[in-house]
């Protein structure tokens, strides 16, 4: 079996990214870019299960510009066989990249497919559920633990009442969350030996040159509004006075 | 003229408030209509919506299996009656994001995620970057499908409404997936989404054993619990109780945390709150930055005389 790993090049998880201050988006210039961690989380699961035995070939996508040939040789070094880069200048909203993935796996066949949940940049929380919908496939959200069982998979997901266990025939869209395990390391020689493997270059106009659904503009950015700066007291009896003259305790 | 569709969630016992949140979201739209689609194993749940002021009709939809909870299964019913409306609408939550983009999908359109202001009928404002900017968005396709950041509206409380309710069985159940169980941690507590008090533990706590005098702290004032994710991520407790960008957005009168330094994430899912109340014993941690009431000290000398006090 394979899989494929569908990866975004992201503004670092440790940057506080600032507003520009005419609005017109968030500073980039010069910040350090990562693999999405959800992304990450999505690699390592899909490396495991092929050191276990159960796939053969782990390919990683992604759909962005030249630059994001970075992340794709970073998911080689961590183990991942080979990669393809849909090139595109401009950023593609969800419907449209699950377009692109989709057309990616009329050409891969994988038997699974493993993505993060969401993108840390833009937080939509889409793609993974759309590229299931387009493929007329299952989907699993919000993975902590992927389990193969009956010819299928069995996957506990991350919902806000728990821990809830779904079955899903394969082929199938995993997306994952968190907990699912702590991604490895890479280790220098491995960056060397992800230079010799193959990484392949497709224009987003020439693979997917209809894509369909209109963009959501966005108009304007801005900073959050900052809670009022609070007050520090020294004892218990101060912050319960504070509490009690609120009515938040009794 | 809007007219307004919203996917309605339970727990099989009741509606949940998220519900209630997005209906009350719905009406800023000033829309001719609000109908709401309920898929349920229980239709006994469809009065509890069709009691709300300004619903139109309630689409129960009878499930078997617990198909109601796939997003395989009711997605495409759902998209097939949105086609008759303008906006198609669900909550923000685990349940919300699991489905909606489905819908989406199959209207073919881009999803606006995590509504937290209506500006009007398609301008919205959303936060990117675990909360870090606020963008505006604008849309002008034919339905528009969108998650509603619960924490940022008030409940709708109204009733003496008489929705009508149209009963229907399940057609589209998606026979690829099946659900096989739910495993909650089971409490007395408050529900954390929608408590107005919340006590919170952070790694600081040290220990599951620990985490019993913040439970004990809870239940003297009556609030939840919540937890930060490195307390998750530790085991000190479920993963249900993760408060944050990556677990649950809440906005209680009270947020009072103990041990949690307080970093972007769950910042991001505090807040909304009212009163944000901070103890830790680091003077430096980000959490004061943004807490409305704090004080550095050890919480294990400080729980016990707030309970004797309180």
């Amino acid at each position: 079996m394979k899989i494929l790993v569908a990866i975004k090049r992201v503004v670092d998880y440790n940057v506080r990214v600032q507003v520009k201050p005419d609005g017109s988006g968030v500073a980039t210039d010069g910040v350090k870019m990562s693999i999405n961690p959800f992304d990450e989380i999505a690699i390592e699961e899909a490396l495991r299960i092929k050191e276990q035995g159960k796939a053969d070939e782990v390919v990683v996508v992604t759909i962005g510009t030249n630059d994001s040939q970075q992340q794709l040789r970073t998911a080689m070094a961590m183990g991942a066989d080979r990669a393809i880069l849909v090139e595109s200048d401009v950023a593609v909203q969800p419907l449209q990249a699950a377009q692109v993935l989709l057309k990616v796996i009329e050409q891969e066949s994988p038997g699974l497919v493993i993505t993060g949940k969401q993108a840390i940049d833009d937080d939509n929380n889409q793609t993974p559920q759309m590229l299931a919908t387009l493929w007329n496939r299952p989907q699993a959200t919000f993975a902590s633990k992927i389990e193969f069982v009956d010819g299928g998979l069995q996957v506990t997901r991350e919902v806000d009442a728990g821990l809830e266990t779904i079955q899903v025939e394969l082929p199938a869209v995993v997306s994952t969350d968190l907990r699912l395990n702590e991604p490895r390391f890479v280790k220098l020689p491995d960056i060397m030996k992800a230079k010799r493997k193959p990484l392949d270059v497709k224009a987003i106009g020439e693979l997917a040159p209809d894509l369909q659904g209109k963009a959501i503009e966005v108009t304007q950015h801005e900073a959050p509004q900052p809670r009022q700066k609070g007050i520090m007291v020294e004892t218990v009896d101060e912050l319960i006075e504070i509490l009690k003259d609120k009515g938040l305790v009794s | 003229m809007s007219k307004v569709l919203i996917l309605a969630e339970h727990n099989g016992n009741a509606i949940n408030q998220s519900t209630a949140k997005v209906l009350a979201a719905a009406k800023q739209l000033n829309p001719e209509a609000i109908d709401v689609m309920l898929f349920t194993g229980n239709t006994g749940l469809a009065t509890q919506i069709a009691g709300h002021e300004g619903v139109n009709q309630v689409f129960c939809v009878a499930c078997e299996d617990n198909h109601d909870q796939l997003a395989a299964s009711i997605a495409p019913t759902l998209a097939d009656k949105g086609k008759e409306y303008t906006h198609v609408w669900g909550p923000s939550t685990t349940f919300g994001k699991d489905v909606m983009p489905r819908v989406a999908a199959l209207l073919g359109v881009n999803q606006v995620s995590d509504v937290m202001e209506i500006i009007d009928a398609h301008t919205f404002k959303r936060p990117i970057y675990a909360g870090n900017a606020i963008i505006t968005v604008n849309t002008d396709t034919a339905q528009i499908v969108a998650t509603v950041r619960t924490a940022s509206f008030s409940a709708d409380k109204t009733t003496g409404g008489s929705a009508s309710v149209e009963e229907s069985t399940l057609n589209t159940a998606a026979n690829h997936t099946s659900f096989v169980k739910l495993s909650s941690g089971d409490s007395d507590r408050p529900d954390l989404q929608t408590a107005d008090k919340v006590i919170s533990g952070g790694r600081g706590v040290g220990s599951e054993e620990n985490f019993a005098i913040v439970y004990q702290l809870a239940d003297k004032i009556g609030a939840a619990t919540g937890a930060s994710r490195a307390a998750v991520d530790a085991g000190y407790v479920p993963n249900d109780m993760q408060v944050g960008q990556t677990g649950k957005i809440i906005a209680p009168d009270l947020y009072m945390c103990f041990g949690i330094s307080g970093a972007i994430q769950h910042l991001t899912g505090i807040k909304d709150a009212g009163t944000i109340v901070a103890i830790n014993k680091d003077g430096d941690a980000p959490i004061f930055e943004v807490a409305d009431v704090g004080l550095v000290g050890d919480l294990f000398k400080i729980i016990p005389e707030m309970m004797e006090k309180l």
